[in-house]
Formats: structure tokens, sequence, C-alpha cells
């Protein structure tokens, strides 16, 4: 995947095509993923809907003149996941919102996935049915109703089935509530296809897929007294391979790696992953912007990709005191970071990811743009995510250069101005396709699909 | 068919029932297929209702789950053995089903089914069923295959068998790890069917590999394969073949390797022998039972007395031993209780005068144990110490520690001491005990918590029983009376129902000169609750007097309570009367 002659096409978008301020807040994308063979893609939104989009196979898709076609999905299942639920006990509303999706591996017939609100952790089991119907029955139906006075019967009959069509049907297999008291911010599913975990504000509980009633809480971080809490986790992940090794973020900017091999409980971490602050940048809002909003592993595993409010931060998992690498993503935000607090938008939780090959990064930013960064080129392309000028044809690709979709110039970072950045176009949630170089981005009520050839 | 026409109907209806919308008609229905295979008789079940329920493996979850348990007892209905062949066909789409309990429940039947199978069919059904499902896409296939080994390797042809190891090889090495651990699972049913030449030629190198995996899921499964294929070799080929692994299992760097290790350190111990254990084992059970992580303890504490029984006495002594006094004080209060549930069972092995020199303090010091549950293990043990160092070592060390006890915060824990208390005052003796625990009995009776209150009482009956009515009327009954006047009706109601506990024991004397006075002065108490308790007591009482005292005494009493205020006091006297 030599990106030197990378050329991002958009490729798909899906979701209505109405103005930012008019899209209703339950149509709001809040998670976007892969499965994976990359050929379907689950999002998850505000309203507790799941939508799934299915790639098209080489047939279905017209070919278009002589150019390689460009990957193309399509609509598969919708569900409703969550619904809105009240918790009379604390008197606390719970959304429907699904906070995150994961894929498992696929085991059968059917696909499975995990889905999670602040409190539900739900398996899905989504496959094709064939519907049935019973032809011939011993006692005659007449208006759905058995009737009255039986007829004389002479004689057995099996009843006879046909098959008719078969449609998408999605599945509730297990529900996993009540094991959080705080919101649950992620799952992530073991390489032992046995077990997951899900973490919340300050725990992060171990559970078994064929268990619903019991988890096993694997870290705690809860102080004795809630007066004295610093702070919260904010993401975690288990280790692709090794089946015992997981990470998890906090909102003090620190990456922990913990062995579940060395005891039950997982309190005490094997490495901690934290870059000395620079005294010089110290500001009233050095806390908030340095708290980890996501945070990947590569699919080896060998590298950890964690995104805070500005940056995007590649580490070694053989180095701890810093990262590989470092990314600013918005820089020309620092001056704005008073405004942000104000309207909340500093508190927005961007997602990162790697490519199947760990050679490029992605993240979102404000105006629906989104990073892409190579690792080997170092190039870094800033595309906005748009659903009206979709063709770019974008030749002057240069090393170092920023290069934006709709404009015909590459331009750099600091070109950018900040002031004409609209703050409610977020490109929260990113998807970088397992093995291709295509990428899902969430934004607003639209998943945007690109691809580079 | 030898059914009637009148007794189609209901059948047709259960026969409809099976594809029914609603799950619970359709369960109802799959859970009497007997019913209908026995109305259609084993042709029409072969040709018709098999194949009917080979479509219909698509339904939900718990309708599998049924059907797959039918069909293991559906060899008669399609007319025995010689035609079982046919129930492999559902069966096998069954194991290939998602939800683990169905795929789990078709494999029990079709091991089942395997039994009755005729020979001539064997290898050609249950062999090719078991290959298929060895090599089937899924990885749901996979793992029913690996359960299946076990039953189909000894009927076949040795040339089968040979591609039954391999398979089962193949299996073991499997990509998933959920194979993989279903693999595991079942090496040791499947190695107790081999030859010893070809368990140790194929197999060995498998398990070796198996307990080596990446997973710790797959690795700890080994631990039970150590223990079932140690028993199947010789001591030598135990120290070459298993040892190794038992070792590294122990030693494991995750915590939840070692813990199964030490849950099935007794089965380890029996399979490798008893020099193994002395030479190797014990060493490996005394670094479990000083694990880092608590869990690994709690396991190993718990199997502290099953080996101290396999390994001789001064090695227990000597090695054991001092563990355990660390394990007294661990910081984990589920190790502690873990230890407590099982320490009192070393006596007999230690022997009187070790248990005494060694254990005693022990004991002593779990009594004092701040948690409640290590304390309640303590006591509900006490019996097994007492048959070895005897009552009067017993009384003197640890009496103290249960009088203390007796006033425990925990009601669990005082509501265990009562229960040990008669047999404590079988041994101890009267004047012994009259002095140490008398007061205590009663205390009890006054106990703020109902379930002490009762026990209490109860107590009391069983305490007559040791010593006899007129130790009781001396010294329980004039307590239990000088209860009624306490100012709480709750308590008031307590000494009512010592009453018709102990009236089953005391006699008749004690009833007609202590309890009928007394219980004629309560009718007028002030509480309904109180009164119609009364009436109950007195209707109880009616069979354990003569009759002039009934008619004397307890009718009338009652008959007044029948114009009582109270609806339930009336009911109660009524009821009373009737019995009169």
């Amino acid at each position: 995947m030599s990106s030197e002659s990378q050329d991002w096409k958009f490729c798909q978008v899906f979701g209505d095509r109405s103005p930012v301020e008019e899209v209703s807040d339950v149509d709001i994308v809040s998670a976007v993923e892969f499965n994976e063979t990359g050929d379907y893609i689950a999002t998850g939104d505000r309203g507790g809907r799941v939508v799934i989009f299915e790639r098209c196979q080489d047939k279905d898709v017209k070919s278009k003149k002589k150019e390689p076609k460009a990957p193309e999905y399509k609509f598969f299942v919708e569900f409703q996941s969550h619904e809105p639920e009240f918790d009379y006990l604390k008197s606390l509303e719970i959304e429907e919102k699904i906070n995150k999706i994961k894929w498992l591996n696929r085991t059968s017939g059917g696909h499975h996935l995990l889905t999670t609100n602040d409190k539900t952790i739900k398996l899905w089991r989504v496959h094709e049915k064939k519907v049935k119907q019973v032809m011939s029955t011993n006692i005659p139906v007449s208006n759905g109703v058995f009737s009255r006075a039986p007829p004389p019967i002479s004689a057995l009959k099996i009843p006879k089935i046909q098959t008719r069509e078969s449609i998408v049907t999605a599945q509730a297999r297990r529900v996993y509530a009540n094991a959080h008291a705080y919101h649950i911010n992620s799952i992530s599913v073991n390489s032992d296809g046995e077990t997951y975990i899900s973490s919340d504000d300050l725990r992060i509980n171990l559970w078994n897929l064929a268990v619903s009633d019991q988890s096993f809480n694997i870290v705690d971080i809860k102080p004795a007294n809630m007066e004295e809490l610093t702070e919260v986790i904010t993401s975690a992940e288990f280790h692709p391979q090794q089946c015992n090794v997981f990470m998890y973020s906090s909102s003090k900017g620190t990456i922990k790696l913990a062995d579940m091999r060395q005891s039950a409980l997982c309190d005490n971490y094997s490495k901690v992953f934290e870059e000395e602050e620079d005294p010089a940048n110290k500001s009233f809002f050095s806390e908030i912007i340095s708290s980890i909003s996501d945070i990947k592993f590569s699919r080896d595993g060998r590298y950890i990709l964690s995104r805070d409010y500005l940056t995007l931060k590649l580490w070694d998992i053989n180095m701890e005191s810093k990262p590989v690498k470092s990314i600013p993503i918005h820089d020309y935000l620092r001056s704005k970071l008073c405004d942000l607090y104000e309207n909340d938008c500093i508190f927005d939780k961007f997602e990162c990811t790697m490519s199947g090959d760990g050679s490029q990064l992605l993240t979102g930013s404000y105006h629906n743009y989104f990073h892409i960064y190579d690792k080997n080129t170092k190039n870094d392309v800033c595309i906005e995510a748009s659903k009206y000028a979709q063709k770019t044809k974008n030749k002057t690709s240069l090393t170092g250069k920023m290069k934006l979709g709709r404009k015909k110039e590459p331009k750099k970072n600091d070109e950018i101005n900040p002031d004409t950045i609209e703050f409610t176009k977020k490109a929260l949630h990113v998807a970088w396709h397992p093995r291709e170089n295509l990428i899902a981005v969430g934004a607003a009520n639209n998943l945007y699909l690109y691809a580079a050839q | 068919m030898a059914a009637e026409e009148g007794e189609l109907y209901p059948i047709a209806i259960l026969i409809d029932e099976l594809k029914n919308e609603d799950i619970q008609l359709r369960l109802n229905a799959i859970r009497r297929l007997s019913t209908i295979a026995r109305a259609l008789g084993p042709e029409r079940t072969r040709k018709e209702l098999i194949p009917f329920l080979n479509e219909s493996v698509d339904d939900e979850d718990e309708v599998l789950l049924a059907l797959s348990e039918e069909l293991g007892s559906f060899v008669e209905y399609v007319g025995g053995p010689e035609h079982a062949v046919c129930l492999l066909v559902p069966l096998e789409s069954l194991s290939n089903v998602e939800e683990a309990v169905v795929r789990e429940k078709a494999v029990e039947s079709l091991c089942k089914i395997a039994e009755v199978l005729p020979n001539k069919e064997f290898e050609d059904s249950f062999y090719q069923l078991v290959v298929r499902l060895g090599k089937g896409d899924w990885f749901t296939s996979r793992i029913s295959a690996c359960g299946l080994f076990a039953v189909a390797y000894p009927r076949v042809s040795n040339e089968s068998k040979k591609e039954l190891r391999a398979l089962f090889v193949l299996l073991c090495r499997d990509d998933t790890p959920m194979v993989r651990r279903a693999a595991s699972a079942n090496l040791g049913k499947f190695a107790k069917q081999l030859d010893k030449e070809h368990l140790t030629a194929e197999l060995m190198g498998t398990f070796q590999t198996l307990a080596l995996d990446e997973q710790d899921s797959v690795r700890l499964l080994a631990v039970e394969n150590c223990a079932a294929i140690g028993k199947v070799l010789t001591q030598t080929e135990n120290t070459h073949l298993v040892l190794p692994t038992v070792r590294a299992c122990a030693q494991d760097k995750s915590w939840r390797v070692r813990y199964m290790v030490a849950d099935h350190f007794c089965d380890l111990c029996e399979a490798t022998g008893p020099e193994i254990t002395k030479t190797e084992l014990v060493s490996f059970f005394v670094k479990l039972l000083k694990d880092t992580e608590a869990e690994v303890r709690t396991a190993a504490a718990l199997r502290v007395t099953g080996v101290c029984t396999l390994i001789p006495k001064d090695m227990a002594v000597k090695q054991v031993l001092p563990c355990i006094r660390d394990l007294v004080n661990d910081s984990s209060q589920h190790v502690r209780a873990a230890l407590a549930s099982v320490i009192m069972g070393l006596a007999p092995v230690f022997g009187k005068e070790d248990t005494i020199t060694h254990l005693v303090e022990l004991f002593l010091q779990l009594l004092k144990d701040d948690f409640p549950e290590v304390r309640l293990n303590i006591i509900s043990k006490l019996e097994a110490v007492n048959k070895v160092i005897g009552i009067e070592h017993l009384a003197q060390s640890l009496l103290p520690a249960i009088v203390e006890l007796a006033e425990d915060r925990q009601w669990r824990v005082r509501l265990a001491i009562i229960e040990y208390i008669p047999l404590l005052a079988s041994q101890l003796g009267v004047e012994f005990f009259d002095e140490k625990l008398g007061n205590l009995c009663m205390t009890w009776l006054g106990d703020s918590v109902y379930s002490i209150r009762e026990a209490a009482t109860n107590n009391l009956k069983k305490l007559t029983e040791v010593f006899g009515v007129e130790w009781a009327n001396a010294t329980i009954i004039p307590k239990v009376n000088s209860l009624y006047q306490h100012p709480n009706y709750l308590y008031r109601m307590t000494t009512l129902f010592a009453f018709s506990v102990l009236a089953q024991v005391v006699g008749m004397d004690v009833i007609k000169m202590s309890m009928i006075p007394l219980l004629i002065r309560m009718s007028t108490d002030k509480v309904p609750n109180v009164r119609f308790n009364v009436a109950k007591t007195l209707g109880q009482l009616t069979a354990l007097v003569d009759a002039a005292t009934v008619g004397q005494s307890i009718r009338p009493c009652l008959a007044k309570m029948q114009d009582d205020q109270d609806k339930e006091v009336k009911f109660y006297a009524q009821q009373a009367l009737q019995m009169c």
C-alpha cells in the first residue's frame, strides 16, 4: 500500500442530505465499524438503531467504463438495538444512543455483533432467515382460528412446509445488563473468541460471551472517597493476539497496559505510556485537552494509536516515555480553546484508527475534515467529507503538503482559517477497512466512504 | 396404527402445533414428540416425521434444545436399533447450530444413539458423520465432532481408527481457539479409548502442544488432561510425559492456569501415584499455597486436607503445615474462609497429639477471625475435632471462644452456635453445661432476630431430650414463663412458641402445672396476635393432655375466646375447639 501516489476519492455517502442544522438528534451517527472481512459496515446512531451495509458483489456493480470499480456498499439490514429506558432506582434516564459496536469473528451462517449504550451491552445475531409457510394442517384453519367443531379425522398428516423468500433478520441473543454503575465507553472482544471486556468511567469488566448474568471486575479505579476522584477511564481495548493483554486510557492522558495473567484484579498495570507535558504549554485547558478520547492497537499489536483533543499519537509498545510520532491535527485551534470550552466542543471525542497494515493513520476533525497520515512518506492528507463536491481530482500531491478535498490547491495547515471552521460539523467516527484502502467516516447523520487505489 | 379415530384429534392438534407461531406451543409439541411418533407408527415416523424435523432446525434455541434431547431417546419410535441411523441426520444438523447448549445436547444424544447402532452400519453412518463434522467449514461443527471421538473410536476398523486419530490431532491444532478448547476438553476421554502405544506415539505430542498453547483458556484445560492421561500411564511414563506439563502448568504465568492446577490437585496426585506426589507434586502444592494471586491460594487452601491425606504425615507436618500457618493470617478473607472450611478435616489426619500441638491454636485463631464466614466454617465442623482430641480439650481450649461467638454480632454465626449446642451439651454433662452455657441458651430466647429465637426454642427441646424432664422443669420452664411479662409482644409470643415445642417432650404433668395456667392468663393479652397464638397453642396441647384437663381448662378458655372482638382470634379459637 505505497501511498506516494495515493489519491483518496469519494465513493459513497449514506444518510439524508439535509444541512447540519436540520438534522434531528436521533439520526446522528454514534459508531462505525467494519467487520473482519470488510464486507460489512455497521453504524449505530443516537436513536439506538444499528444499520448494516453490505459490499456489493462484483456482479451487482454495473461496470462503468474501464476504470477499476470503486467499492460500493448497499443497505443490508436495520434494527433497533436499544430503547430509551428509565432507571427508577436512581431516577436517571438511560439514553438509547449506541456508544460502540464490535463485530465478532464470523462463526457460522450468521453475523454476530455487540452493541452497547451507556449501561447495557447486547449481542445481536444477523442472519438470513428463510420464510417458511405451513401448507397443510390436520385441522383446517379459517381466518386464523381453528374451527370450533372438530371435523372427523381419518388420518394424521404431517404438515408440509414450503420455503418462500428469505429475509435478513436481527435477533438479540444475549443481554448483558446491570454490571456498570457508570457510562460504558468501550467494548472489546478477546482473541480467544470467548470473552470480551466492557469499560465504563471507573471500572472494566470481563465477560464470557455465553454468560450474560455474571461478569468479573478486572480494573477498578474508583477511589474510596469520590471527592478524591482525579481521573476516569476513557477507552479500553484487548491486544489483537495476546489474549491476556489489554490497555486502557485515562482522562489524564495516560495509556496503561495490563496483563490478566498476573492477578485476577488488574489494578496494577504492567506498563504506562505517558508523555511529559511541556511546562511552557501549560494552561487552564491542559488537563482537558490531554484527555485521551480513543486508543487502538495496530493489527500486529506492536503499536498503539491514541487521540487526544489536538493530536494523534503513535506509540511503540516497547517505548513508554514518549510517542514515536505525534501528529498535530488542528493546532490552529489552540488559540480558540476558550471558545471551544464555552460551546462544549472541547469535550468532543474524536476516534482514531489505523489501516490494516498499520502504515496509515486516520482521525477526524471539525468542518468534517479528516486526516490520513502516512507513516512511511510522512504525508498528511486532510480531506473534507462532503456530500457536494464529490469528485475531487487532486493530482498535486506534494510531500509534506496538505490536501483539501474541495480546494484545487494543496493547502497547508496554517492556511486553514480557524474562524471559518464550522464546529457543528464533526467527523467523530472513523473506521478503516481491514485489508483495503477504504475508509468510513461518520459525521452528523452521514456515513462517508472514501477509497484510494 | 392402533389409534382410534377419536384419539386422533388431540394428536392431530399436537402435530399442527409443531409449527404453531407460539413458541410455547411448539415447545410443548416437541416435548411430546414421542406421543406423535407412537401414533404415527415407526414407518411413518421414519419416512415423514424425521424428514419434517430435518427442516425444522432453524427454530428458536429453546425448541432446538428440546428437540435435541427428545431425539436422543427416539430409537424405539423409529423401529429399534436397526433403523436408528435415520436419527443421525437431524442430530447432525443440530450439532451445527450456533447455540452451544443445543450442540452439547445434540452431541449427547448422538452418543446415546451410537451405543445402540448395529455394528454393520456403524462405520458407514456414525464414523462418516464424525469425519464430516470434524472437517466442517464452520467451527461449530468441528467443536461438536470433538465430543464424538471417544464413542466412535472403539467400534471402527483399524484403518478408520487411524483416520480418527489423525483428525483429532488436526482439531487440536485448529486455528480457532474454540475448537482447540473443545478438543482439549475431550482429549482425556479420547485418550482412555486409545491403545497405549498409539497414545504415547501420536497423542502425547499434541497433548503437550495444547499445554503450551498461546491462549490461556486452552492451556488451562491441559490440567484436567494431565489427570486423565496420568491414570492410564505407568509411573515412569508419567515422570517423562505428564510431569513436565504439570510442572509447567503449576508455574504458568497465568494465574488462571495455576488455579486449575490447584483446583485439580487431588486428581493429579491420584493420577500420578504416591511416589511422584511425594517427590514432586508436594513442592508444587506448597508453591501454590504461597501463590501471589488470592484466587489460586483459595483453590489450594480448599485442597489442603485432601492432599494431606495422600502424603505421609511427617511430610504434611513438615512441608504443608507451615503454609497453613501463613494462610491463617492471609490477607484475603476468602482464602481464610476456604481454609476454615477444610482445616478441621486435618485433625483425623494428624492424630490427637499433633492436632493439639499444631492445629488447635490455628482453630482458635480462625475462630476469632474478623470475617464471619471464617468463624462459621470452623464452628460447623467442630465435631470432627471433638472426635480426635476429646471433649475436655475442646472445652478447655475452644469453649471460651465459642461463648464469645454466642454473642457475635452476626446472627448467622449465633445461629450456627445454637445448632451446635445440643451436641456440646450431651458431651459436657449437666453441671458443666448449666455453669457455662445455661444462661446463654436463655438469653437467645430474647434475641432481637426471630430466626435466633426460633432456633433457641428448638434448642431447648433438644436439651430437654438430653437432660430429661426434671432438669427442664427446674431450669427451662421458669425462665420461659418469666418471658410472658415482656413489654414487647413479639417476645411474649416466644413463650408460646417455646411451649408448643417443649410440650412434645416435657410430659403431661408439666403441661398441666406450668403451661396451661399461664396460657389462660395470656388469653386476655391486649395484642390480638398473642391471643390467637394462645388459641393455636392450646389446640396443639389438647392432644397431649387427658380429657379431664381439656374439659376443665382448655375448652372453657377457648369458648371464651370465640367471642373475641378480633376476627382472627375467633377463627383460631374455633379451629382449636374442633380439635378438642
